[in-house]
């Protein structure tokens, strides 16, 4: 059976791919459709959904259009869940490797280190991170990729471990190449499908997390991000309930929506595994 | 005299964690934007040289890194935490103000999606291939995607603003003047919401738990053996599968525990819950940062502690599991 078709089995996975690829369509049409700022206050304020042409989601306390602010949201959080994530990845994969192909004193040192990380509760360290080095979309990428990675280094060292003694790892030993080579060349990509399907579910962490801390006012101020849009209107929850409710949806959407994509490409990569279940 | 030995051990680890951290949150203050003088210090970007240059003799900033280092560990381990700066008040005394309203928070919400996700988990478990147990883990997974502070606020503008059933900020009803028992309703009123809301993102993760370890439980020969005896499959499930399967999810839950810390502050904000959740909230708003650093160390020695116990209860518990590792 193709890599699609093992996919398209899990019915979930299906609507997640469609929720997916329209958040995405939002993101890149959002330009095109609101060519002007979010941010640009283009009406009178708290102007309800569906009540004025050109406004289908009403305007907020500021009067900037709510529409405009969820597309070029859309953007935002699936730039930074896909940076924070292969940033995430490229602390994780590396400690991970190391650990579990070396094994004895570095694995010790290293698996203190990631058990250290994940003691400390992320989101409070990512809070203190981006407050600190103040909020940017850097400093928000930053702070969830290193809050992020210790799952990545654990799983990549638990297959490294179980990997580093296979037949075809001892023939390129004697083959005579270098540790390097065979982390890279012969174990790495032997790895890749339980990486692919944890990074999709990191993802939709990554975008949670930073509509938390946009939500807590630690958004970068110059884009315009879902957390946010809610966090703004918190206050004002009573006059107005649709500021706070679409932002919402959306995160929840795209956050389900790559959720599913994740347990689809599992059971796509990892067909024995998951049919048991 | 085992678990004398493993307390010891656990502690003496927990030690060099929170060390780790307390280094951590030196090298933050370092990169921490404007004069660590005045930071430590708890004064605004209003006091002039000379009394910066005061302050640094006295914090000891003028001698070298290691110097610092060693003061201001060992003021965290006696408990000095410095000052806040905005509200001029030691760090200690606001973190262990507002403490005990965290504490029954968290501990609310850690019992309601323990109970509510095993429950959830289990009913699962038993329908594993029908359409209802689809749809249970269908809704856990919408619970686990929900973001923690949009759920407070729509259920503030459902319970609290449409059907005004409960409310939806603070701890008790200001200037009420209820006592004794009156009091703990009043207070429970209030816990409802920030309570529930913070425990469905849990529940959601122990749902999920419950039914892997129900499912991996019902493989055992022992449940094979029930099976071939006759006994009633509800029977099976309760007395053989979920018993055996309760002690892994108990541990797993109690280290997921430690991020409620983390979700108590998005809940704490959203209610005015005056939690230390709640303060970190404030703290970030007047970029305090000193009180910000005291609060996430007092957020991760909460996680610590919390796993200490679990570990503790897991091991008494379960007396297959000796005192190694």
């Amino acid at each position: 059976m193709s890599f699609f078709a093992r996919f398209a089995q899990n019915r979930g996975a299906l609507v997640g791919l469609i929720i997916l690829l329209m958040i995405i369509a939002m993101a890149i049409l959002a330009p095109l459709l609101f060519p002007e700022s979010p941010w640009r206050m283009v009406q009178r304020p708290f102007l309800p959904p569906l009540s004025q042409e050109g406004f289908p989601l009403g305007t907020d306390t500021m009067g900037r259009n709510v529409a405009a602010g969820l597309m070029h949201g859309a953007w935002v959080s699936l730039l930074i869940g896909l940076v924070s994530t292969s940033v995430a990845l490229l602390i994780g994969v590396p400690l991970g490797a190391i650990a579990g192909y070396y094994g004895g004193l570095i694995d010790d040192i290293l698996m203190r280190f990631t058990e250290f990380f994940q003691t400390i509760p992320n989101f409070a360290l990512a809070i203190v991170l981006v407050a600190i080095m103040q909020p940017s979309v850097t400093s928000i990428v930053l702070a969830i990729a290193l809050v992020s990675w210790p799952p990545v280094a654990r799983l990549v060292r638990a297959e490294f471990m179980s990997l580093r003694n296979r037949e075809y790892v001892e023939a390129a030993r004697l083959v005579g190449q270098t540790n390097t080579t065979i982390i890279l060349r012969q174990i790495l990509p032997n790895t890749l499908s339980p990486i692919i399907v944890l990074a999709s579910l990191m993802v939709a962490t990554a975008i949670l997390l930073e509509s938390s801390l946009s939500f807590l006012g630690l958004g970068d101020p110059n884009v315009m991000s879902w957390g946010y849009m809610i966090g703004a209107a918190r206050t004002v929850i009573r006059q107005a309930w649709w500021l706070s409710f679409f932002p919402g949806v959306a995160i929840l959407l795209t956050v389900l929506a790559l959720n599913l994509v994740g347990e689809g490409l599992d059971d796509a990569l990892n067909p024995k595994l998951s049919r048991e279940r | 005299m085992l678990y004398a030995r493993l307390i010891i051990m656990r502690l003496f680890k927990a030690v060099i964690v929170l060390f780790l951290i307390v280094i951590l949150n030196f090298l933050l203050i370092q990169l921490a934007p404007g004069d660590p003088a005045a930071i430590l210090a708890g004064e605004a970007g209003a006091a002039d040289q000379e009394f910066l240059n005061q302050l640094r003799e006295r914090f000891g900033l003028d001698q070298p890194m290691y110097v610092q280092l060693w003061r201001y560990v060992s003021g965290i381990a006696m408990l000095d935490f410095g000052y806040s700066y905005r509200l001029g008040v030691p760090v200690f005394d606001l973190i262990m103000a507002r403490l005990p309203a965290t504490l029954l928070l968290t501990g609310t919400a850690f019992l309601i999606s323990l109970v509510l996700g095993i429950i959830a988990g289990s009913m699962a478990a038993a329908r594993v291939k029908k359409p209802s147990g689809s749809i249970i883990m269908a809704l856990a997974l919408v619970f686990y995607a929900t973001p923690l502070f949009w759920v407070a606020l729509m259920s503030v503008l459902v319970f609290s603003v449409y059907l005004d059933w409960l409310p939806a900020y603070g701890f008790y009803t200001v200037g009420a003047g209820y006592t004794g028992f009156a009091l703990i309703l009043d207070v429970a009123k209030h816990l409802i919401l920030p309570a529930t809301t913070l425990a469905l993102f849990f529940m959601a993760i122990y749902t999920r738990m419950t039914r892997t370890s129900m499912l991996d439980a019902a493989q055992q020969d022992y449940v094979k053996t029930a099976r071939a005896k006759g006994l009633k499959p509800s029977i099976i499930q309760r007395r053989h599968v979920l018993r055996n399967a309760l002690l892994p999810i108990i541990t797993l839950a109690g280290l997921q525990a430690g991020q409620m810390v983390g979700g108590a502050i998005l809940t704490e904000t959203v209610f005015a819950w005056p939690g230390i959740g709640r303060l970190m909230f404030e703290a970030l708003q007047q970029r305090d940062y000193n009180l910000l650093l005291g609060i996430f160390f007092f957020s991760a020695a909460l996680v610590i502690v919390f796993n200490i116990i679990t570990d503790l209860v897991y091991r008494l518990a379960d007396p297959r599991i000796k005192g190694a590792s």
